[in-house]
C-alpha cells in the first residue's frame, strides 16, 4: 500500500475538517434568532437574556468565541447542548450509532440489488429484464425519497399493517444496549422478538435510502458489465468451457468492479445527505434529524459537532475508496488531480 | 460537430425525444396554467376539503378545499423556475471559478479548489438547509442555496476539462501569438469546453428540482399559500392516513418534471459527450 498516497490523504483530510470548521462556526453565527431569546422565550426580561448569553459565552468576539471551539474541540469537548444542558456528544453517540445502522442496512440493500439488477441487465442486454431494470433506475434517481417514505408509510403502515410506522424499536420491548445497534443487541441477548421488531422498523427507512444509491449502482454495473462482457478474456473463458455462472460473477464482474466501487463511496455520502430526509420522515432517532432539530432550535455546539462529524465521515469513506482503488488495480498510483 | 448537426443527432436519441416531450409538455402547462386550470390555485372552499378524486376534481381537494389539480399546474410555474435559476447560479461562478482554477493553476488552483472541496464536505442537503435558513425561508432564497451547493461541481468539471484544453496546440498556438488570457480563456477554452457543462447543467435541473422539494418539504422553500410542490407535499404529510391524494399528486408531479430532465440529459449526453455515459 502506497504510504505517501495515505498520508497526503490525510493531510488534505485535515485541511477539509479545518476549513469545514471555520465556514459551519461563521454560518451558524449568521443565522438569523438569538439562542438566548430562543431559550428563555418572548417573557425574559434583558438582564436574564445577558446573563444567558454571557454563561453561554456568546457577548465574546467571534474570534475569540471560535479559538475556544477549537481547543475544546481538540480535546473532544463539544460543549453543552443549549436546548438540553447534556453534553453534545452524549446527545451525538446513540443517534450517530442509529444513522449508521440504518445507512448500513440502506447501503446493503442498494449494493446487492443494485449490482444484481446491473448484471442481469448487463447479461441479458436489450431484453424485457434490462428494459425493466434500467426504467427502474431511472425511475429510482428522479423519486423525491421523502415522497416515496410517505407513499410506503401509507401503503404498508396505514392501509396494510405489515410495518410500523415511524421510530426504531417498540417502546414496550426493552433491550439493554451494549453496541447501541438495536440488531446486535438484540441478538446478542437472543431475544429474536426484539430483532424481528427491529428489522420491522428498518425495512421502510432503509429501503426509501437506499433507492437512489441503489439506481446509480444498478446503471455503473450495467454499463461497466457491458464493457467488459466484450473483452477477449471473457470469450477465451467461455471457450473454455467454463460454466456461465463463474464467467459473469467471478470472471467479469471482479474486473468490472473497479467503477463499482468509486460509486459506492460516491453514494455513501448520498446516503448521509438522504438520512437527512429519511429520518425526518420516519421519526427516525439519528444524527440527520437532530441536525436539522438543532439548527431550527439554533444549538449551536449541536450543530457544529453534527456537521464535523459528517464532513470528517465523508472524508474517511473518500479515504478508503481511493485506497481500495489503489488496491484493486496496481496500476493506479497516486494521481493527484 | 455544429449546431445544427448536434439538433439532428439529438432527434436521432429516443431518451432526448422522451426527455424533451415530457418537459415541454410540463412546460406548456406552465405556460397555459390560468387557461387550462380549472379552479383558482388560492381561493379555499372549506365545504370542499379533502374531497378524494373525483370528475369535479380529479386530484381531489386539499385540505382548504382547493382543486389539486389546479394547484399542481401552477407549481409547475414556480419548479420550472426554480430548475432554470438554481442551475444557472451554480453554472455561471462555477464555470469562471473552473475556468480559473485550471488555466492558472498553482495558488490560484489550490486555493479555489481547496474552497471548493469544503463544500464539498457537506452533504448537498445539508448544505442547503443551511443557506437556506441564514436567508429565511422563500422561494427566492431556495433557487439560491439550491444554486450555491452546486458550484463546486460546475467548478471540478469545467477545471479538469480547462487542464486538458490548456495543453492543446490552438490554444498554445494563440498564446505565442501575444492573445490575452481573458481572449484564450473565453474565446478559445471555454466554447470547447460547453459540452461536459451542458450535460452536467440539463442533468442538474432534475437534481435542483428536486433539492428545492427537499427544502418545501422541510418548510424551508415557498411559503404557504404558494402552490410549490415540496411544500404540497409537507402539507399532505399531516392528512396522510385520511386523505394520502393530498401528498400523493405533488410527489407524482415532482418525479415526471425530474425523470424528464433526467431522460432528456442522458439523452444530451449520449450525443454530447458519451465518454460521460454510465
Amino acid at each position: 500500500m502506497n504510504v505517501s498516497l495515505i498520508l497526503r490523504r490525510l493531510l488534505q483530510l485535515i485541511l477539509i475538517v479545518a476549513g469545514v470548521s471555520v465556514v459551519v462556526f461563521f454560518m451558524l453565527r449568521m443565522i438569523p434568532g438569538d439562542p438566548a431569546q430562543l431559550l428563555l422565550g418572548e417573557l425574559a426580561s434583558p438582564d436574564e437574556l445577558a446573563s444567558l448569553r454571557d454563561q453561554l459565552g456568546l457577548n465574546r468576539p467571534l474570534p475569540v468565541q471560535y479559538w475556544i471551539f477549537v481547543k475544546n474541540m481538540l480535546m473532544g469537548d463539544f460543549g453543552n447542548s443549549v436546548r438540553t444542558g447534556t453534553p453534545v456528544i452524549q446527545e451525538i453517540i446513540p443517534r450517530f450509532i442509529a444513522t449508521i445502522e440504518l445507512s448500513a442496512v440502506g447501503m446493503l440493500i442498494a449494493t446487492v440489488f443494485g449490482i444484481l439488477a446491473g448484471v442481469l441487465s448487463a447479461v441479458y442486454k436489450n431484453s424485457i429484464i434490462d428494459y425493466t431494470a434500467m426504467l427502474s433506475a431511472l425511475v429510482g434517481v428522479s423519486i423525491p425519497v421523502f415522497w416515496l417514505g410517505l407513499m410506503l408509510i401509507y401503503l404498508f403502515a396505514v392501509h396494510f399493517h405489515l410495518l410500523p410506522m415511524m421510530g426504531r424499536m417498540d417502546l414496550a420491548l426493552d433491550i439493554k444496549p451494549i453496541t447501541g445497534f438495536v440488531l446486535v443487541d438484540s441478538l446478542i441477548h437472543m431475544d429474536f422478538s426484539a430483532f424481528r421488531d427491529g428489522l420491522s422498523h428498518l425495512i421502510m427507512p432503509a429501503f426509501t435510502l437506499s433507492t437512489i444509491p441503489m439506481a446509480i449502482i444498478a446503471r455503473i454495473t450495467r454499463s461497466s458489465m457491458l464493457e467488459v462482457l466484450n473483452q477477449d478474456y471473457i470469450r477465451t473463458a467461455r471457450a473454455k468451457g467454463m460454466e456461465e455462472r463463474v464467467v459473469i460473477f467471478r470472471h467479469a464482474l471482479g474486473n468490472a468492479f473497479l467503477p463499482i466501487v468509486t460509486v459506492l463511496g460516491i453514494n455513501m455520502g448520498l446516503l448521509l445527505g438522504g438520512a437527512v430526509l429519511t429520518e425526518t420522515i420516519f421519526s427516525w432517532p439519528g444524527l440527520g434529524r437532530f441536525v436539522v432539530d438543532s439548527l431550527m432550535g439554533r444549538d449551536y455546539n449541536a450543530v457544529q459537532a453534527c456537521i464535523l462529524i459528517f464532513a470528517v465521515l465523508m472524508a474517511f469513506i473518500n479515504l478508503t475508496v481511493d485506497l481500495i482503488y489503489a488496491f484493486l488495480d496496481p496500476r493506479i498510483r497516486v494521481n493527484e488531480d | 460537430m455544429n449546431k445544427w448537426d448536434i439538433f439532428k443527432d439529438l432527434l436521432k436519441n429516443k431518451n432526448a425525444i422522451l426527455g424533451m416531450a415530457i418537459v415541454c409538455f410540463i412546460i406548456l402547462i406552465a405556460m397555459l396554467g390560468s387557461m387550462i386550470a380549472p379552479y383558482d390555485p388560492f381561493l379555499p372552499f372549506p365545504l370542499d376539503r379533502l374531497q378524494p378524486p373525483s370528475f369535479a376534481h380529479w386530484f381531489g381537494t386539499d385540505s382548504l378545499g382547493r382543486d389539486i389539480l389546479t394547484r399542481v399546474i401552477y407549481g409547475s410555474r414556480i419548479s420550472l423556475m426554480i430548475g432554470l435559476v438554481s442551475v444557472t447560479i451554480s453554472l455561471v461562478p462555477g464555470t469562471i471559478l473552473g475556468l480559473l482554477a485550471g488555466y492558472f493553476g498553482k495558488t490560484i488552483d489550490a486555493v479555489i479548489m481547496r474552497i471548493m472541496d469544503v463544500v464539498l464536505a457537506f452533504p448537498a442537503i445539508l448544505m442547503a438547509i443551511f443557506i437556506a435558513a441564514i436567508l429565511g425561508p422563500s422561494l427566492i432564497n431556495t433557487m439560491i442555496a439550491v444554486g450555491i451547493i452546486y458550484i463546486p461541481h460546475y467548478a471540478r468539471i469545467v477545471r479538469s476539462s480547462v487542464l486538458q484544453l490548456k495543453e492543446q496546440l490552438f490554444v498554445k498556438s494563440v498564446r505565442h501569438m501575444g492573445g490575452s488570457h481573458f481572449r484564450i480563456i473565453f474565446n478559445h477554452i471555454l466554447p470547447n469546453a460547453l459540452a461536459p457543462i451542458i450535460v452536467y447543467a440539463t442533468l442538474g435541473m432534475g437534481t435542483a428540482v428536486l433539492q428545492a422539494a427537499a427544502l418545501g418539504f422541510l418548510g424551508l422553500g415557498a411559503q404557504p399559500p404558494q402552490p410549490e410542490w415540496g411544500a404540497m407535499l409537507s402539507e399532505g404529510r399531516q392528512y396522510l392516513q385520511l386523505a394520502p391524494h393530498v401528498a400523493a399528486f405533488p410527489g407524482l408531479a415532482i418525479l415526471f418534471l425530474v425523470l424528464g430532465f433526467n431522460v432528456f440529459g442522458d439523452g444530451v449526453r449520449d450525443v454530447l459527450d458519451p465518454s460521460l455515459r454510465i
